[in-house]
């Protein structure tokens, strides 16, 4: 019988370690569903940060690098300079790239490089326990921000895909989001199209992908991704925000 | 090939194409801009890649992508510019990369001056960065030895698997010699393997990383580091001594500052008094059994360590040393050089005292 499911060749057999209900799982199958897909396994090298998805190295089946924090989209720039005709990608937190990285990523975008970058935005610090980050959403309570995030107090959110699309150097940026099934399936278009956009050397691709943290938010996973949908997408909107074609 | 008359920063930039360098990120800081800007010319045609970076952060985060990539690389910068680079200097250092990190030492603390110094010594030789590693640190007096240490360098880099750095300063870096780049021999390197090139399946995965959660891993990993330091101090010091042969005072120097030293031993030749130096060229690995074999000798009162700081190298002059004689220090700082009258003055002094 023939088998219609099963684990790409670009994952590892490692089990995840990340929380029950956490949306990296998915994420991590759809970057290698599309690895798999375009046959780009033995030629690619991922950059993993630091944050929840710092052990992606352990499950990314293939030439892994791990990054300090934020520096992933420099380190990248370094891997791909150096290897023009290999497929070069980051996986990037909202911490690691929106915050402390956010020199790195926005260098890395206007100067055009020819890599692709996931970016995870769960409007708060996984593995440091819950903290703000600066995609964290106004009045949302974290332990950074017990009383909520007010504007006034802590500063406003910042959309990183709006931001970045502005950039000449930028080929390729979309936010997808991954709390049904419909919007998998966008999601793994995108990332698709990020690395396509990769191959024909165009310029530097972004997906940012909308995101849950059951466990620092404190739902269950299925509020969770009710609580995306509702909050997140009205202040992140989904769509592509650039395309060179 | 014939001498040409260079500036010090492009004849170390020179020296590093020679060595088969041919990407560099860096980051405009005085005085250590004519390397990015010889670089800048040159790589493009020869096939290279050179990136202004938008921080000295990104700059060796870029460096450290492409060494774990397999490439040699190198970045330079002054003393502010390096404090920047110290994460990634450790992260280097702990996921066991080569790199040649050049620092043309400016007065510090803080924006300090632009003017030659010597008191990045702590920073270069005792970690600078977070958690237990070492640079091999290089210290050329002449724009020949730097030439030459600059090729060695990046072939000591490639053996051990580690960051190099040259401690240059602010005048060897805009002075002026003669420099001859003859075909340097270079060293008999290992190939690099565990570079990130793709995962065909035909090796295992290539992992660059300096993680290790298990504190038990962690360890080991880091005594593996230090079995590895331990044959760089065997193998790799370097250090001249100078005139020292019936001394009955030896200066310790590196650097510019030894310059100005060997002036002063033949003044104080000149007044009869006998003065040797003892110039490390490597300052880690630190030269300390040739001090200890020098405080042994019957001839030798004292030792004085004359530096551009406020007294940094003093401390492994001591550790050499070890009690056997006094150990003083004379030094000006702040991009101040010392006098050579000064120095003599000093060791006329000291040789009151004993």
């Amino acid at each position: 019988m023939a088998k219609v499911f099963e684990r790409p060749k670009s994952l590892t057999d490692k089990p995840f370690h990340y929380c029950p209900g956490c949306a990296h799982g998915i994420v991590h199958r759809l970057v290698a569903e599309v690895m798999d897909e375009l046959g780009v396994q033995d030629s690619t090298i991922g950059v993993a940060p630091v944050g929840c998805a710092v052990f992606a190295y352990d499950y990314f089946n293939c030439d892994m690098h791990e990054a300090s924090h934020g520096r992933a989209p420099a380190v990248a720039t370094g891997i791909k300079r150096v290897h023009p005709d290999k497929v070069v990608f980051t996986y990037q937190g909202d911490g690691d790239l929106a915050s402390i990285g956010l020199a790195e990523i926005t260098h890395a975008a206007t100067r055009g490089e020819k890599f692709t970058t996931i970016f995870i935005n769960n409007a708060i610090y996984g593995m440091t326990g819950g903290q703000m980050a600066p995609t964290t959403l106004l009045d949302q309570v974290t332990t950074t921000s017990p009383y909520g995030r007010s504007g006034d107090r802590e500063g406003y959110p910042i959309r990183i895909s709006e931001m970045l699309s502005t950039l000449e150097g930028v080929a390729y940026i979309a936010r997808v989001s991954v709390h049904d099934i419909k919007n998998i399936t966008n999601a793994k278009r995108a990332i698709k199209k990020a690395f396509e956009v990769q191959l024909e050397g165009k310029g530097f691709a972004l997906v940012e992908v909308l995101s849950t943290c059951p466990t620092n938010w404190g739902m269950d996973p299925i509020e969770a991704f009710k609580w995306l949908e509702e909050n997140m997408i009205p202040y992140y909107p989904l769509g592509t925000f650039k395309e060179v074609k | 090939m014939a001498k040409v008359l260079m500036k010090g920063n492009e004849a170390i930039a020179e020296a590093a194409i020679q060595a088969g360098c041919r990407y560099f990120f860096g980051y405009p800081i005085t005085p250590q801009n004519e390397i990015p800007a010889y670089m800048a010319k040159k790589l493009p045609k020869i096939g290279g890649t050179f990136i202004q970076a938008e921080s000295e952060v990104s700059a060796i985060n870029m460096v450290y992508g492409a060494s774990g990539a397999g490439a040699r690389v190198m970045t330079s910068s002054s003393s502010p510019g390096i404090s920047l680079k110290q994460e990634g200097i450790s992260y280097i250092a702990g996921a066991e990369l080569p790199c040649m990190i050049v620092n043309i030492v400016r007065g510090g603390p803080g924006l300090g001056s632009i003017q030659p110094a010597q008191s990045d010594y702590f920073q270069a030789t005792k970690g600078g960065g977070h958690g237990d590693y070492h640079m091999v640190v290089l210290a050329p007096a002449t724009l020949q030895e730097a030439v030459n240490l600059v090729m060695e360098g990046f072939d000591i880099a490639d053996q051990y698997r580690n960051p190099v750095m040259l401690l240059g300063d602010g005048m060897l870096g805009q002075m002026m010699e003669p420099v001859e780049f003859s075909a340097y021999e270079g060293r008999d390197l290992p190939p690099k393997t565990w570079a990130t090139t793709g995962y065909d399946g035909s090796r295992q995965r290539n992992i660059i990383n300096s993680l290790y959660i298990d504190p038990k891993a962690l360890e080991e990993h880091v005594q593996k580091i230090y079995e590895k330091y331990k044959a760089i101090e065997r193998d790799e010091v370097k250090v001249e001594c100078y005139n020292c042969e019936g001394a009955e005072i030896i200066v310790a120097a590196y650097g510019t500052t030894s310059r100005i030293v060997k002036k002063v031993i033949s003044m104080a030749k000149a007044e009869g008094i006998d003065v040797g130096l003892i110039r490390p060229i490597t300052l880690w690995p630190f030269p300390y059994s040739t001090f200890s074999e020098w405080a042994d000798r019957e001839h030798v009162k004292a030792f004085l360590s004359v530096e551009m700081s406020m007294g940094q190298m003093v401390e492994d002059v001591r550790l050499g040393v070890d009690g056997k004689r006094p150990v003083y220090f004379y030094g000006r700082t702040g991009g101040m050089v010392p006098h050579p009258d000064a120095i003599l003055e000093e060791i006329k002094r000291i040789r009151g005292d004993v």
